[in-house]
């Protein structure tokens, strides 16, 4: 086990420089003999963002407890800078029309899943009539989450308020009854159990953009933390 | 049973990048409900994306930590949530 | 406190063996240079990297006394799991193992903190309460101890030789086990999960005002506690670990 040519250190403690994929990466020493891990190399594929790979299963990253609200108690709101705000219950809000859409998503610690299909209704039509001066959004949620958008990217058809993954009622675990999906962006911002709109006339960075993570967020340009 | 509820002392390995002295056994008061406990009798979120430890009465969060990795390596502490805390030595 | 300040570093322990316990589990010894030692109960994070720098890392419990010099490490190996199967069916003897710690002082039992120790395991669970076993008895600490120890079948439970063996020469240390799925014939011990009933008859009296660890999955984790200090025991000498969805 030890190799004289290492100067009588054991084989397994030399470090070596080793590249990350697509790029130059930090040496990082150590390499654990035979393991792979369970993610899926993105193979150069043009739909996975830069440092991104991809895996099988749904990852859950929480930063507090599962809410369970009761339908009977739940509400959507949108309100602030608005003439009237709107509030809808469950049975509302599931009155309105759905889309099905299929989306890949990105989450900041480097996962991807490529054609997730979801259903929701669109911020869009939630926002249609509304009378603003925001440039702004916050989506808040039980529990306390918040996260930021300008107001312009939860519209357009970039955005919707999830309630079914797979076809099945959204989980707890992922964000149900309903949460913000808006996958052009990192996936923190899909605010799970998300319970309403605040539009806002100036930007309010939320749980995790006042903690580091960078106030826009795009995938593409890799957009994780603060400078990026 | 929320699986990724998880007792304070889980969040001891972030912290301890942090600080030198052993967090988990300090006595923490929260801000928003005034509960005094040992940081390891709270319960911590843990993940790649961030730690957050809670009060264990309010779920008020007393401590955010954020760790950048790559590139720079940096940190964001949020401790807001803590009024203060007691740190005693070990007998 | 009184250990000298001192930053969590990333090193390299050397395996030096492994050794099956049970169809699902494995004790990894580790040998790590410049241990500086540990306290009964804290657990060690470990960090495994492929060749394109991925990385995954996971806590598991230190199973060793804080008097024997190696660091083990006792693997269940997870059906879907990352890190476990790795170590379960890949890593051998000789292979480097990056981990760091020892971490978290609050789970843990020093033979001088005196007692009565209760113990309360589920499954792997048992890893940081074996290190307090463990300890005691190599410090010839007298404290009462009882182990309630909940496992899927008696060939699930882990460290059984050694646990029998030290109840069998020390009649200071009780075990009772509970098997939720299945039984061997004959069997006339617990057959369910641990419930208000059978802690009221196995567990010390709340006026003895035990030492209390609980460590396993957390559905176990959670009903154990509730019911302990349902049954008056002080919430503050009552200390949990939850393993959370990747094991312990």
């Amino acid at each position: 086990m030890f190799d004289p040519a290492f100067g009588g250190v054991p084989k397994w403690m030399y470090s070596r420089r080793i590249t990350t994929v697509g790029g130059i990466g930090m040496g990082r020493g150590f390499i654990s003999r035979g393991f792979r891990g369970k993610r899926r190399q993105a193979e150069a594929d043009d739909r996975v963002p830069p440092g991104q790979y991809l895996v099988e299963g749904f990852p859950v990253l929480s930063a507090g407890p599962t809410p369970h609200t009761p339908l009977a108690e739940w509400s959507f709101a949108v309100e602030g800078e608005v003439d009237e705000p709107k509030t809808w219950s469950w049975e509302e809000f599931r009155a309105l029309p759905s889309e099905e859409i299929t989306r890949d998503i990105h989450c900041v610690t480097k996962w991807s899943k490529l054609g997730t299909t979801w259903e929701g209704v669109p911020v869009d039509l939630l926002l249609e009539g509304v009378d603003t001066a925001a440039a702004y959004v916050v989506a808040f949620c039980d529990g306390g989450y918040t996260t930021n958008l300008p107001l312009e990217e939860a519209m357009g058809g970039k955005a919707w308020i999830a309630h079914t993954y797979e076809g099945e009622p959204l989980p707890p675990e992922h964000g149900g009854p309903a949460r913000l999906l808006v996958p052009h962006l990192y996936f923190w911002k899909s605010a799970k159990w998300v319970r309403g709109l605040r539009l806002v006339t100036e930007d309010e960075p939320g749980f995790w953009e006042s903690l580091g993570y960078h106030n826009h967020g795009d995938p593409w340009r890799e957009q994780r933390y603060w400078g990026d | 049973m929320d699986e990724q509820k998880l007792d304070g002392n889980a969040a001891a390995g972030v912290l301890a990048e942090i600080f030198t002295f052993e967090i988990t056994t300090a006595r923490s008061t929260c801000v928003n409900c005034g509960a005094t406990g040992e940081v390891g009798a709270q319960m911590a979120y843990v993940s790649e994306i961030g730690t957050v430890v809670r009060c264990a009465v309010c779920d008020n969060p007393l401590i955010r930590i954020v760790r950048q990795d790559a590139g720079p390596q940096r940190y964001w502490l949020d401790l807001k949530g803590i009024e203060y805390l007691q740190l005693q030595e070990r007998l | 406190m009184t250990d000298a300040p001192r930053k969590l570093t990333w090193r390299i322990g050397e395996v030096v063996e492994t050794s099956p316990d049970t169809p699902r589990t494995k004790r990894l010894f580790l040998d790590v240079p410049g241990w500086e030692g540990h306290r009964a109960g804290q657990h060690v994070d470990v960090r495994l990297t492929a060749e394109d720098s991925y990385q995954a890392q996971r806590s598991y419990s230190i199973a060793s006394a804080p008097e024997d010099g190696r660091v083990e490490l006792l693997i269940e190996r997870l059906e879907d799991g990352e890190v476990s199967p790795y170590l379960t069916d890949e890593i051998r003897t000789g292979d480097g193992l990056e981990l760091r710690g020892p971490i978290g002082g609050w789970f843990a039992w020093d033979a001088r903190e005196g007692g009565p120790l209760f113990l309360v395991a589920g499954g792997s669970g048992i890893a940081p309460l074996m290190a307090m076993i463990r300890h005691r008895q190599a410090t010839g600490s007298g404290t009462p101890v009882r182990l309630l120890f909940s496992s899927r079948s008696y060939e699930d439970v882990i460290f059984r030789e050694e646990l029998e063996r030290l109840a069998a020469e020390d009649e200071t240390l009780q075990i009772t086990h509970t098997l939720t799925r299945s039984t061997p014939p004959g069997w006339k011990g617990y057959d369910r999960r641990i419930d208000e009933e059978m802690l009221g008859e196995i567990a010390f009296s709340p006026d003895e005002r035990p030492l209390v660890f609980v460590c396993g999955p957390t559905p176990l984790v959670e009903a154990v506690a509730t019911a302990l200090v349902g049954l008056g025991y002080e919430p503050t000498r009552v200390k949990t670990e939850r393993f959370g969805p990747t094991g312990g």
